[in-house]
């Protein structure tokens, strides 16, 4: 019998300035489940003084020739100013914001709150059985708290998914 | 001087000034405020088709063979997603095309209003861009753009949807020059280095071939001339995919024929055991590379297009060349300059033995038509008058890419990429349209006939002497040639049932009807169609069998090509049956 075959892959971050118009979300979104790429995050944010202009960051992972791809058709998308690999460029920064909101009393609730004070999380509304805790950091790092708080009386969590940026003076 | 103007009469004046001439529509709710802004008007011609389809195909034809973009007028929800098929078509085959569509009125967007449907949703990856004109102090503006990207970079199709309120509303309209944001700049020339490296392989190369495609025909004319002029300097042979012929005139000695799936065995063993390629404007479709890890293993790949993304997807290159085929074709020109060829003749000799299997022979015969036989008298009974091709797809359309020759580009409208049933009768309307002195015969199979043959009203009322020139063999021939090579010829539905008389359905139309069942009768029918001051429909009757070949089995290699007399029906392991 047939069987379908997977290919090796990467993860790479690209951010992607876009005309603020009607749909280009919906646009990109949809150049990736069309072609089959694949998104682990994706954020988007007004980014000019007019509100004309948008930067989104993806998160995806493909073979090397994908993501080539992937760089290629978002730039073909008229709406599409630049795009950059930032993986590809070299050292940058990236970064993630979680809220993680965790209940409990007693040991855990200490315990809880020590661990946030390791992992310099800060506490943003707290009752007498329950944190909601503000974290930034890579995502491997908001990974290991999230484990951590699991075992604490986890409730929630929200994260924004990365935003990133080229190391240096230079713009990207 | 500038006033107050509806949205309506602000579009219409737009398309004035845009240089459109025809405009393909029909006419319903959300459209009547620019209906009533064209009525009247003589500088716009509307052709009023009788399905939204056929005004896409029909707009594509007329792009096709002018080179200008077609443009299609619809209403909202059903008129617009009739039209998505056109769309999705001239998407994938790159036409310059510009679609207006009807929207409800702002204030009903998203409230499943009567006709609504979210078109900007639904043609968002089948154009090139769309817009939603919510202001119609916004339309001059986004309508200059749409021409702008709908005909320059690899053109394709743009869709702009006017929701009925901002038709009504007014604006001011000035005729100064329009006032926009410049933000599309494809990129047309190679760097020149990249020039330089180009020329190094060609003339270095001993077994080089051109490989080229829609891309040629898509730049202009003059690519056309320069691909001749460069093939000229170096004696490379060339082959072309579906989309480039014409590109290169078909009876040059250098001239391979088409390659592929359906190519000849010339085109594919020289694309195999070539040392270069030079793709010009082709994207390395699978109908032309067959499987690809066994696909031209020993050349190095030059490929010239002007879409990015198209380099790389398929096949990995060794020197991307971004930008226009006509300008780059015209660097490379440059920069041979004096250079003497290279000496191909072992190459030559190579390919003229693969010439020598003859590749497109077919068995004859003296009681039936064999339609590859209708194809080559239908080519060299019209030759002289130069005719323009459309076909619908199956396959007829492949027999008429093997035995048709064509000398030019913008001759063969043929749906490529996206493989249309029914693209051929609108097509050939849209081109008749813009070319009124030409023949146009639309090669057809009487299943894809079928598919817009309501079309033929069309032709009947702009007296457009259109050819309709069907291969009836009963059957959807390249189903059932599928059906035989990969299912064991269980013939699952593909049967044509229930055919109409197309003689007197042509007459019904106001059309003239001609039937051909005996060999004999061939050369007289096609000689009655051409000699006829209208429309005609031709109805061929051919050998109902005939398997369309050569052929690379699907999953095969350019090496495994089946041609006549080895045809083994049976079936196929799964991995080749998954391939389309």
């Amino acid at each position: 019998m047939m069987k379908i075959h997977h290919a090796e892959s990467e993860r790479h971050v690209l951010t992607v300035t876009v005309d603020n118009e009607a749909g280009i979300l919906a646009k990109i979104a949809g150049l990736f489940t069309a072609r089959g790429y694949n998104i682990d995050s994706l954020t988007v944010a007004d980014i000019s003084e007019n509100h004309a202009v948008s930067r989104i960051t993806i998160v995806t992972h493909g073979p090397p020739a994908v993501i080539d791809q992937i760089h290629a058709q978002l730039e073909r998308l008229i709406a599409v100013h630049k795009v950059v690999d930032l993986t590809e460029m070299g050292p940058h920064v990236e970064r993630e914001l979680a809220l993680i909101k965790v209940a409990g009393t007693g040991e855990k609730r200490v315990e809880a709150m020590r661990l946030a004070d390791v992992f310099r999380a800060r506490p943003l509304d707290t009752t007498t059985e329950s944190f909601i805790f503000e974290l930034t950091g890579t995502p491997d790092k908001i990974d290991s708290f999230i484990a951590l708080m699991r075992e604490l009386g986890l409730v929630e969590v929200g994260r924004t998914g990365i935003v990133g940026m080229m190391r240096g003076a230079e713009g990207s | 001087m500038s006033e107050e103007r509806s949205g309506a009469a602000i579009l219409v004046e737009s398309l004035v000034r845009q240089g459109v001439e025809f405009v393909f529509g029909y006419p319903g709710g959300a459209v009547l405020p620019i209906y009533d802004a064209l009525f009247g008007d003589e500088r716009i011609r509307h052709i009023l088709v009788r399905h939204e389809a056929g005004a896409a195909h029909a707009a594509e034809g007329y792009a096709r063979s002018t080179g200008k973009p077609g443009v299609v007028l619809v209403t909202s929800g059903p008129g617009a997603t009739n039209a998505v098929t056109g769309i999705a078509d001239a998407f994938m085959d790159s036409i310059p095309m510009v679609i207006i569509t009807g929207q409800v009125a702002t204030g009903l967007i998203g409230s499943d209003a009567f006709q609504e449907a979210d078109t900007i949703g639904i043609t968002r990856h089948c154009t090139k861009h769309n817009y939603l004109v919510r202001d119609p102090s916004e339309l001059a503006a986004t309508i200059d753009e749409a021409f702008q990207i709908a005909t320059t970079g690899r053109p394709g199709p743009v869709l702009i949807d006017i929701p009925k309120d901002v038709q009504v509303a007014s604006a001011t309209w000035g005729d100064g020059p329009i006032q926009r944001r410049q933000r599309y700049f494809p990129q047309l020339t190679g760097s020149s280095g990249d020039i330089a490296r180009a020329i190094e392989l060609i003339a270095n190369a001993r077994a080089p071939i051109f490989y080229t495609g829609g891309g040629v025909i898509n730049s202009g004319p003059e690519a056309s001339a320069l691909l001749r002029e460069l093939q000229a300097l170096t004696g490379a042979p060339v082959t072309s995919t579906l989309m480039g012929l014409g590109a290169f005139p078909a009876e040059h000695a250098d001239w391979l024929g088409m390659l592929g799936m359906h190519g000849t065995y010339e085109a594919n063993m020289a694309m195999n055991r070539s040392d270069l390629i030079v793709n010009v404007g082709a994207r390395f479709d699978d109908r032309v590379t067959g499987r690809l890890d066994a696909f031209a293993p020993n050349s190095t790949k030059i490929h010239i297009d002007i879409d990015r993304a198209s380099i790389n997807k398929i096949v990995h290159v060794d020197l991307p060349i971004v930008g226009d085929c006509a300008h780059v074709l015209r660097q490379l020109v440059a920069a041979w300059g004096t250079r003497k060829a290279a000496d191909l003749t072992a190459w030559k000799a190579q390919i003229d033995c693969w010439r020598a299997r003859d590749s497109l022979a077919y068995p004859g015969s003296d009681t039936e038509i064999m339609p590859q036989h209708a194809v080559q008298r239908l080519f060299t009974l019209t030759r002289q008058h130069d005719p323009i091709i459309t076909t619908e797809v199956g396959q007829h359309q492949m027999w008429a890419a093997q035995h048709f020759g064509f000398f030019g580009p913008n001759k063969w409208l043929t749906s490529g990429g996206l493989g249309t049933m029914g693209y051929g009768l609108p097509a050939a309307i849209g081109a008749q349209l813009g070319n009124p002195g030409a023949l146009v015969i639309d090669v057809a199979g009487e299943a894809s006939i079928q598919m817009n043959i309501q079309e033929l009203g069309t032709a009947s009322q702009y007296r457009l002497p259109v050819k309709v020139f069907i291969l009836n063999n009963e059957y959807m021939g390249m189903v059932r040639q599928w059906q035989e090579l990969t299912y064991e010829s269980r013939y699952s539905n593909s049967y044509s049932a229930s055919l109409p008389d197309f003689v007197k359905l042509a007459e019904a139309y106001g059309w003239k009807g001609i039937r051909i069942e005996d060999p004999d009768d061939l050369d007289a029918g096609i000689e009655a169609m051409i000699a006829y001051d209208g429309p005609v429909m031709v109805d061929c009757r051919v050998s109902k069998l005939a398997n369309c070949l050569p052929m690379i089995p699907s999953g095969a290699a350019h090496t495994e090509m089946m041609l006549h007399g080895d045809e083994v029906a049976g079936t196929m392991d799964d991995e080749a049956k998954a391939l389309v």
